[in-house]
């Protein structure tokens, strides 16, 4: 698993030694990893392997117990995400996440949404809203440009035309994509997604990958990818890391984890090794599209 | 929840056994209920108490619970007419005989009256008067399925309508508060209690900053209301200031006070957020209260300077080397100007409070508000700091509080903490509640509703809590949001309406 070094070296994201414990329970024990700039890493594991903990770590909602998460940021520098605030993770270090159970504004229109994820910008040009109270240009011009970057990712994920509707109304393919659009509306370097494809129908599902496709390549930011459905995680990973009981157990290319015994072991359980392998080597083979 | 397919709204044959046991049960526990409320009455006579038996009208409200709720059962069933026939007809004859008693209380048909309380009757016979009115609606309506989903759909479109429609009468209302005082209805007591009813709507907007807008339960919104009323008596009275000097220190201390309340519940929602701003509006009365050597206490500070209109003094005589209003105008003096001066300040406060609501709900911050109120954990994700959104929201919607407290003391000239009770808090909140989070026209609604009507029918006094407390609980069964609770964007990609797609639903 060795990542391309990045020209300013050191990895976009490297998470080193990565533990956190809760009480007595130890949900991520001592996990390494690294992600780049136009690459999809997956980290994939049964229930309860510590993924969804990997991603609280990084975004700041946990604070890990031990270990050390560097952003290597384009135009900052070196950040240490787990030395920041919460908030200040997607607002200073540009790191955006979804969530597993989409987490929208419900009652607030789609294109709210996305305005809202640049508040931070938008704030600025309000002058702390005294310019924005007296109505002054600058902040007019501010919103506009939101509107247009909004704009940009609604067409992106084909919500143009439903911009207006309250977001708790869309229909769930359409709630996953707009809390992709909104994340990708703070303009991040790193945007986690946690499960992105889950509750998707196949047709939802191929239309994501593009989407994944598309962020990767033209916004050359980096992804973390949280993901059960093999036949997204197979299709457009650039690497693959696979945890189990908090552990690291594998990394590598899809093709390398695909065949790796201790990845098969760990979905199927030891005892069963002789009967089932076959349908699992299969079912990565041939992912249902 | 889908539309009931036709086989549903089918006709069951009535289970009569079923109807009479569920209606019987009803009226058992009314007898239970009235047998010792009603069926006795101590009565003064020479000499002591003698007990009165009133087993006639223990029987009858027996009867009456029987029949309405074997009206509730048809309605349930979808046997409209009988219904409709029945409660027609008897709201009819009460009426008759409510009116006959109007017009002659002695001798004409009111004698016959069912019930010995005027107001019991009056209520049975509005009771019956919305059975057959919901009869007829249900039976022209038969097609139609009458489910919570339709209704609250219903009652968005409704409310979406009142507000397109607040763009045309909001200014016409406005007009209409302008030129209130000089209307020939005008006189001291129809002022008093509009200056009462825009106090309210303008506490109201402010607090639905915190509640409406940021989602924040706030029952100790008196408090700032105190701390702004008693900045500005306290500055008055020690240093001699005028009004308009503190007004703004007013807000400022308001707002400060609301920052401190702030802070300590940063973490805390829902329930457990009610229950410490319930806390800290007592905290702040009861500092009022003994603090003595500073605010005096329970005997309040007396002497709080009037208004003045930019320096000019609304009085009759005014002291030597100074000029009053109506000198410097050349008018004769009215004592109604003083009251029609404190009008036009107090409906400009709100006024002022509103336009910056509008303004701020298309702002950042108010659409962070907003967003914090949808999810505060979303709102991380995208990095709103919710510490700061929460405290600019407690401080603004605190420091219209103290605005609308400074103007309470100047009004008054008189405060004491008994002015700054927990039932202020509950009123202010109703209003917002009633009139729907977040609707400045729903506020407005409410507050005509919850003050000025009590006000004007002071006679009723006794009922003015039991009517707060039915309306109240009919709002949070038949619609938990607020009557006017819809919410228009604050943003539109498409002002004039979307494209042509499949439309919304």
């Amino acid at each position: 698993m060795t990542a391309p070094a990045h020209e300013q070296g050191g990895p976009l994201i490297s998470v080193e030694h990565l533990t956190m414990r809760f009480g007595g329970l130890v949900a991520i024990d001592d996990v390494s990893f690294s992600g780049d700039n136009s690459e999809i890493t997956a980290i994939i594991g049964p229930n309860g392997a510590g993924k969804t903990t990997v991603f609280n770590c990084l975004t700041g909602f946990y604070k890990p117990t031990v270990g050390r998460l560097t952003l290597n940021h384009p135009a900052k520098g070196e950040l240490l995400l787990e030395r920041m605030e919460g908030y200040q993770i997607p607002a200073h270090a540009d790191v955006a996440r979804t969530f597993q159970n989409i987490r929208l504004f419900p009652a607030m229109s789609v294109l709210e949404n996305l305005i809202l994820a640049q508040h931070n910008e938008l704030m600025r040009a309000s002058g702390f809203s005294v310019a924005g109270l007296l109505g002054m240009r600058r902040y007019h011009d501010a919103e506009q440009k939101a509107v247009e970057r909004a704009r940009y990712w609604l067409d992106r994920t084909g919500l143009t035309t439903r911009a207006d509707w309250d977001a708790g109304n869309l229909p769930y393919g359409d709630q996953r994509r707009l809390e992709i659009a909104r994340a990708m509306c703070i303009r991040p370097v790193l945007l986690c997604l946690d499960e992105p494809a889950a509750g998707l129908n196949p047709k939802e599902s191929a239309e994501l990958n593009e989407l994944l496709r598309y962020i990767r390549d033209e916004h050359q930011i980096g992804l973390l990818l949280i993901e059960h459905d093999m036949s997204v995680v197979m299709e457009i990973s650039d690497r693959i890391i696979v945890l189990d009981y908090g552990r690291k157990i594998a990394a590598g290319t899809p093709d390398e984890i695909k065949d790796n015994p201790d990845v098969i072991r760990a979905y199927l359980g030891e005892t069963e090794e002789e009967a089932l392998p076959e349908v699992v080597a299969q079912d990565l083979e041939h992912p249902v599209s | 929840m889908a539309t009931p397919s036709s086989e549903q709204l089918k006709m069951q044959p009535l289970d009569l056994p079923a109807l009479f046991k569920e209606a019987g049960y009803v009226a058992v526990v009314v007898l239970g209920l009235t047998i010792g409320l009603v069926g006795f009455k101590t009565e003064d006579v020479p000499g002591g108490l003698d007990i009165v038996t009133r087993f006639g009208q223990v029987i009858l409200a027996t009867v009456v619970a029987f029949a309405g709720r074997v009206g509730f059962i048809l309605l349930r069933e979808r046997r409209f007419i009988p219904v409709l026939i029945g409660a027609g007809a008897f709201s009819a004859a009460m009426l008759v005989l409510l009116i006959g008693n109007i017009v002659d209380a002695d001798q004409g048909v009111g004698r016959f009256l069912p019930f010995e309380s005027l107001v019991v009757n009056w209520l049975i016979m509005l009771f019956a008067l919305v059975l057959a009115g919901r009869a007829a609606w249900l039976w022209s309506h038969t097609r139609r399925s009458q489910f919570v989903v339709d209704r609250e759909a219903a009652m968005d479109r409704f409310s979406a309508r009142v507000q397109q429609g607040a763009k045309f009468f909001g200014p016409l209302m406005l007009g209409v508060a302008i030129i209130l005082p000089f209307l020939p209805v005008a006189d001291r007591r129809l002022l008093d209690i509009a200056i009462l009813v825009v106090t309210y709507i303008m506490l109201g907007w402010g607090l639905n900053i915190v509640v409406g807008l940021a989602g924040l339960l706030d029952l100790g919104y008196v408090a700032f209301y105190a701390v702004g009323a008693y900045s500005y008596a306290l500055l008055a009275t020690y240093l001699d200031l005028g009004f308009w000097t503190c007004l703004p220190f007013a807000g400022i201390m308001a707002a400060f006070a609301g920052i401190v309340l702030g802070f300590p519940v940063l973490r805390l929602r829902g329930d457990y957020l009610a229950i410490v701003t319930l806390g800290f509006g007592e905290m702040v009365r009861v500092i009022l209260l003994n603090w003595y050597e500073f605010t005096k206490g329970p005997d309040g500070i007396s002497g709080i300077p009037r208004p003045t209109f930019f320096g000019l003094p609304l009085v009759r005589s005014p002291p030597e080397g100074t000029e009053s209003f109506h000198e410097f105008f050349g008018l004769t003096y009215s004592p109604l100007d003083r009251i029609i001066f404190l009008y036009y300040l107090i409906l400009a406060m709100a006024l002022v409070t509103n336009f910056f609501t509008l303004r701020i709900r298309k702002l950042p911050v108010g659409r962070a508000w907003e967003a914090l109120r949808e999810d505060e954990t979303a709102c991380r994700s995208i990095g709103i700091n919710p510490r700061n959104t929460k405290l600019t929201a407690f401080a603004i919607g605190a420091m219209f509080g103290g605005f609308g407290g400074s103007f309470f003391a100047t009004r008054q000239g008189f405060i004491s903490p008994e002015s700054f009770t927990f039932i202020e808090s509950a009123i202010i909140l109703a209003i917002v509640v009633l009139g729907g989070f977040g609707s400045q026209i729903g506020v407005v609604l409410a507050a005509i509703l919850l003050i000025g009507l009590p006000e004007f029918f002071r006679e009723l006094q006794q009922y003015r809590m039991l009517a707060f407390g039915a309306a109240m609980v009919t709002i949070m069964v038949w619609r938990p949001s607020g009557l006017l609770a819809h919410r228009e964007p604050t943003i539109r990609l498409y002002p004039h309406g979307p494209p042509k797609e499949e439309g919304q639903s």
